[in-house]
């Protein structure tokens, strides 16, 4: 292990240590440090692999927009690839391994690539695997896709959770650096409600890396006393630890807070991250800026990173990154680093100043007009070679060097809307536009003002601006004293005139050569630059890359870097787990369930469910000795057709549709008419879509003068409602019309079968015979003189009922119907039974209502009513709609009775080949039917109503099935409905 | 007559449960009533005078406290009308009488499950159920909802006590929604 370089001061508590290991090897560090830093402090500046060519690769940064320290952060299943080392706050037990590196991060056999760089440029992909054509989806797709990527996953599934949450504030302050500290305080001071969420563990931004002073005391201090303060607010919430990830619509901004990822495992209950939407009126933007290199050759290895960053490893984290440490810039801020470092008693070997003029530091060595042209260390940086404003090169042994070309406002937020940031010739930056996401406003170096002061008085600018809009009166307050150098910066983009590479986008390996080849093969647009060459793709984004690699195709291609413009910026801002996005919904959570009021009866007899939408609905329910599900569904239903069976439809739709226009309405919503239906009757309704499409089907019964209740499918329930809601809010609102669902308020059970009416009158109140209660009655009746429903309709054919009580007593109606009909051998069936049943007798459901039919094709054309308008009435009778040779509800039966039929299985003429020229329409459902001894199905054929009797084909060519089959009816069972009014 | 059925809560027991997670309470409530009535249309000065001293009419967002009825706002022209479930079972037929043909009423009673929540400060709990802004909205608040996907009602009765209505058919979701939550904030 190298020795330490820990140095003095810093914000780390040195009272406490923390064991870590990094690819094996265990070390120490901080509470207060992140992994880099701790691992920098270890003297260990190889983390990590590129991407493209293996190059050994060590921080540049120490914040979020790092590129290269990627690691996968812990083991098994919480294993996390492309983790970065710059922002993982250290902790106790901390597991992290190197990636993309074969079979060690130090000798990494993929380095060959770095070899073969010649053939790997821009382009390589689209120019190289050309051909055989054939050979790009079997062995070039394959082959990419194993070599890319940078971490693994280990294809475990996630043990954390994540929650979503919602807040709401008058002022969102993004970031909590000087600008967003003060706009914080002038907010929060003023009574407005304020949040101030920052990506770091520690608040206080820049301040915490700077050896600035505010108000006399030192920036950090004044950051800490800024936060205590605000903590003292009753109307702020300080939020660290979390990463504002994008701006959308109205004033709704995404936030991911990283709950218990500095902890090493998440506390029980207690989840991972929570994905936070922040609902705020304002917002302030003051994410800070983004240091940006300066590209020339071997400008990758490890030790060299950017100055600030260099800086804030020394002051916050008290790490010298390397003992011989050298500086080269183009700007004033980069002489920072090299005062910093000298005052901590750092070896400061040289300051390399791009700048021609202006005077020098004291003590140091700053040469002026200078540039390093290239630099050596195989796996860390040993020596650059500089260039002298006189020309003359010379080698200097450096461990560490720290690189500044200017720093980039954090504009992405404020580009989430598709405005585009303008460019400020003063800081050579992008500013953000005035277009972006309304009641946002950029603060602080965020905005482009990059000194201190600038930064407090624009946060607090900007919050008084936010507070007037809010029509809250408050005023500037004095600010306390900070430096406001002014930003000194010439452009210097990249060395030129040397040989090999130089980096623009470290993770991605995009050189200078390839910004080069681009536009030699004619990619200028940044658009299309970002495609070819993977400019500012992946984990960073190009926050260091992005306006370095523009600047350069500006120069190439002579234009000035507005006008070659930039990309656009999207969320997330930084890297979001899947698992947050999915927050709860997975696995049994992915979604509520509802129950049925006889489901724990039904859980009592093992019975099968199945999902219908959120529903669980009972499929079948098992005897002893049924080892097969046909077994059961076969036995439900020839016990229903041969005594009684009882079945929860609860699930169906159910609407009470009141008022004195309520007859009216369903004559408009329906195909038929229902204003003449009388009171206490029941009648089967055909909804239409405005084209004429069946859209629900379903019964409807009038309860009084002005109340009926509609029955909906399970699947339309919601759907059907909605479409009521807009007829009547939106298309007629003079209706006298109210609705509400009903659902859920009712237990309803069918009841069929021939012994249906002999059971139900061991339950009901009153007397239900046929002269009383005959086929399509329905109204209000007690049991055990609790109010109840009664309708007499029938799904499958039979006598059957629908019986329904307050859903607090369906449990209890299930069994006692359960325990009546025992001296009817009565059954419980399931969804399977019901299916089977309603194909014998020619139901349509959900696989006939496809969307696609109308009620012509149903064999249900008579249904709508031409004496009415009604919706979809006109359009339903289009030509194309009304063709005689159009497709038809038939029913189908194998010409042999062990003949096997398949769903989706199509129509063809017997010796017709199965091509779609032939194609005569196709099996809707298929089913066994015990009744019949055989397969049975319906389905849409064409001009199907001439060609019952006829012989045909039912051909499924991926079943693999072919069976000749006779055009029946779709009426299988007591076509002439004699049993259903019986 | 046949026997009286036996009813059961909407978590599927004969009594209501208590769920207590740290500093909060969740309370199953099964001793309410519940009925819809709606405004019927051109009718506004009969419905408001049959309403009058009997029923409370709160404004759009809120709910009002009375006995035997207590109400909230749910919809243009529609409220939702709570009473004792002991006296009042039979309440859309109460109403009905009450009302006459000026209102539609509905019962409602076991269309919904209901949870109150007790706690010093429900609002860590609440957003992270619902995008409701807790904190800042005043006693007797009432709006239409979602939690995980649910849509309720929510009614905030004071600082510490909430109701929420949820379906009936998904009361084992909702509640076990709102203790994952709890557990969350602990």
């Amino acid at each position: 292990m190298s020795r330490s370089h820990r140095i003095a001061g810093g914000q780390i508590d040195r009272t406490s240590t923390i064991r870590f290991s990094f690819d094996g090897l265990p070390y120490t560090g901080h509470p207060g440090d992140t992994l880099a830093s701790a691992l920098l402090a270890n003297g260990v500046r190889l983390m990590g692999r590129s991407f493209k060519y293996h190059r050994p690769r060590g921080p540049l940064s120490a914040g979020s927009e790092e590129p290269n320290a990627l690691v996968q952060l812990r083991t098994g299943a919480r294993q996390e690839p492309n983790s970065r080392a710059t922002v993982a706050e250290l902790f106790d037990g901390l597991t992290a391994t190197s990636q993309n590196a074969w079979p060690s991060l130090r000798l990494d056999a993929m380095a060959l690539n770095d070899r073969l760089s010649t053939f790997f440029a821009a382009g390589f992909y689209y120019k190289t695997f050309m051909w055989p054509a054939a050979f790009w989806e079997k062995v070039y797709e394959p082959m990419i896709r194993r070599a890319a990527g940078l971490g693994r996953l280990t294809r475990e599934e996630d043990p954390d959770s994540y929650d979503k949450g919602f807040l709401h504030c008058d002022l969102l302050v993004i970031g909590a650096g000087p600008a967003g500290l003060m706009a914080a305080l002038t907010a929060g001071r003023a009574g407005a409600r304020v949040i101030l969420a920052d990506e770091d563990f520690r608040m206080g931004g820049r301040l915490n890396s700077e050896r600035f002073e505010i108000g006399g005391q030192p920036g950090a201090d004044w950051a800490a006393g800024a936060v205590a303060e605000l903590a003292q607010l009753p109307t702020v919430r300080l939020m660290s630890r979390t990463t504002v990830i994008g701006a959308f619509d109205h004033g709704i901004y995404g936030a991911v807070e990283r709950v218990s990822d500095h902890l090493p495992e998440p506390p029980p209950g207690k989840p991972r991250q929570t994905l936070w939407r922040i609902y705020s009126r304002r917002a302030i933007l003051a994410g800070g800026a983004t240091e940006r290199p300066i590209a020339f050759e071997n400008n990758d290895r490890p030790g060299i990173m950017l100055a600030g960053s260099l800086r804030a490893y020394a002051n916050r984290w008290a790490v010298a990154a390397g003992d011989r440490v050298a500086i080269f810039t183009n700007n004033e801020d980069g002489l920072r680093t090299a005062t910093d470092l000298h005052a901590k008693g750092v070896d400061v070997v040289a300051v390399i100043d791009a700048r021609a003029d202006g005077p020098l530091l004291p003590g140091i060595r700053h040469l002026r007009g200078a540039e390093v042209i290239d630099t050596r260390g195989r796996l860390g940086l040993t020596s650059i070679t500089i260039r002298q404003a006189n020309g003359r090169t010379e080698t200097l042994r450096a461990s560490a060097l720290g690189v500044s070309g200017g720093w980039n406002p954090n504009v992405n937020i404020s580009s989430h809307h598709r405005a585009r940031p303008v460019w400020d010739e003063a800081i050579l930056s992008f500013v953000p536009g005035k277009a972006g996401p309304p009641g946002l406003s950029a603060a602080g170096a965020a905005a482009g003002r990059l000194s201190t002061h600038g930064a407090l008085a624009s946060g607090q600018t900007e919050a008084l601006a936010a507070l007037a809009d809010l029509g809250r009166a408050s005023r500037a307050q004095p600010l306390p004293e900070a430096e406001d150098a002014p930003v000194s910066i010439t452009p210097k983009w990249y060395v030129a005139g040397g040989k090999g590479r130089a980096w623009i986008d470290p993770q991605n390996d995009v050189t200078v050569k390839d910004v080069k080849l681009a536009h030699q093969e004619n990619f200028t647009s940044v658009e299309h630059l970002k495609r070819y060459t993977t400019l500012g793709m992946a984990t960073d984004q190009g926050k260091t890359g992005n306006v370095l690699g523009l600047a350069i195709m500006a120069g190439l291609t002579g234009r000035t870097i507005p006008e070659t413009g930039t990309t656009i910026y999207r969320p997330p801002y930084t890297p979001v787990a899947m698992g947050t996005l999915a927050g709860r919904s997975r696995g049994k959570e992915f979604k509520p369930t509802r129950l049925t009021p006889s489901h724990a009866w039904a859980e009592e007899q093992g019975a099968v469910f199945v999902e219908v939408g959120q529903w669980l609905r009972t499929q079948w329910i098992p005897r002893p000795g049924e080892t097969h599900w046909r077994e059961s569904v076969d036995r439900e239903v020839l016990a229903t057709r041969r005594s009684v069976g009882i079945c929860d439809v609860t699930t169906l739709g159910k609407i009470d549709i009141q008022g004195t226009d309520a007859g009216a309405f369903l004559d408009r919503v329906y195909a038929n008419t229902f204003s003449t239906l009388p009171v206490g009757k029941c009648r089967y309704g055909l909804m239409l879509r405005e084209d004429g499409i069946v859209f629900d089907d379903g019964t409807t019964a009038r309860l009084g003068e002005h109340e009926y209740v509609m029955t909906t499918t399970t699947a339309n329930a919601v759907a059907v409602f909605r479409h009521l809601e807009f007829c009547r809010q939106v298309l007629w609102p003079g209706m006298d019309v109210q609705l509400i669902s009903t659902t859920e308020a009712w237990a309803q059970f069918s009841v069929a079968g021939p012994n249906a009416r002999r059971l139900l009158e061991r339950i009901v109140d009153q007397d239900i015979s046929d002269a009383a209660f005959p086929y399509l009655a329905a109204g209000n009746i007690t049991v055990g003189g609790l109010r109840a429903r009664l309708f007499r309709i029938s799904f499958s054919g039979e006598l059957a009922y629908e019986i329904a009580v307050p859903a607090r007593y369906g449990d209890a109606l299930i069994r006692r119907l359960v325990e009546e009909g025992r001296t009817f051998d009565a059954v419980v069936y399931g969804t399977e039974a019901l299916g089977v049943m309603r194909v014998e007798k020619g139901h349509v459901a959900g696989n006939e209502l496809n969307g696609q039919s109308t009620a012509l094709n149903m064999g249900l054309g008579k249904m709508v009513s031409r004496k009415k308008d009604s919706i979809g009435m006109v359009l339903s009778g289009r030509e194309g709609m009304m063709d005689p040779g159009g497709y038809r509800l038939v029913g189908v039966k194998p010409v042999a009775p062990d003949g096997k039929l398949t769903a989706g299985s199509h129509f063809l003429d017997i010796g017709a080949a199965a091509v779609m020229e032939n194609d005569g329409g196709w099996l809707t459902s298929k089913v066994y039917s015990p009744h019949l001894g055989s397969d049975i199905a319906l389905g849409y054929l064409k001009a199907g109503d001439r060609r019952i009797g006829e012989r045909m084909r039912a051909v499924n060519l991926l079943a693999g099935t072919d069976t000749e089959v006779e055009i029946v009816s779709p009426h299988f069972f007591d076509p002439e409905g004699e049993r259903l009014r019986g | 007559m046949a026997d009286r059925l036996n009813a059961l809560t909407s978590l599927g027991h004969s009594d209501p449960v208590t769920r207590e997670i740290g500093p909060y309470r969740i309370v199953e409530r099964f001793d309410i009533a519940l009925a819809s009535i709606a405004c019927r249309r051109g009718r506004d000065k009969d419905f408001s005078k049959a309403a009058k001293g009997m029923v409370p009419l709160p404004d759009p967002a809120g709910s009002t406290q009375g006995a035997p009825y207590s109400s909230f706002w749910v919809a243009p022209d529609m409220w939702f009308v709570e009473a004792p479930f002991a006296t009042n079972e039979d309440i859309a037929e109460e109403l009905k009488r009450l009302f006459g043909d000026s209102a539609s009423v509905t019962e409602q009673t076991d269309g919904w499950a209901r949870f109150d929540l007790f706690a010093p400060d429900l609002a860590p709990l609440l957003e992270r159920l619902c995008n409701v802004d807790f904190p800042h909205v005043e006693d007797g608040f009432a709006s239409r909802t979602l939690v995980e996907h649910i849509g309720c009602y929510l009614i905030r009765r004071r600082q510490g006590e909430v109701t929420l209505y949820g379906p009936r058919s998904s009361a084992k979701s909702l509640l076990h929604a709102i203790e994952t939550a709890a557990a969350s904030v602990l």
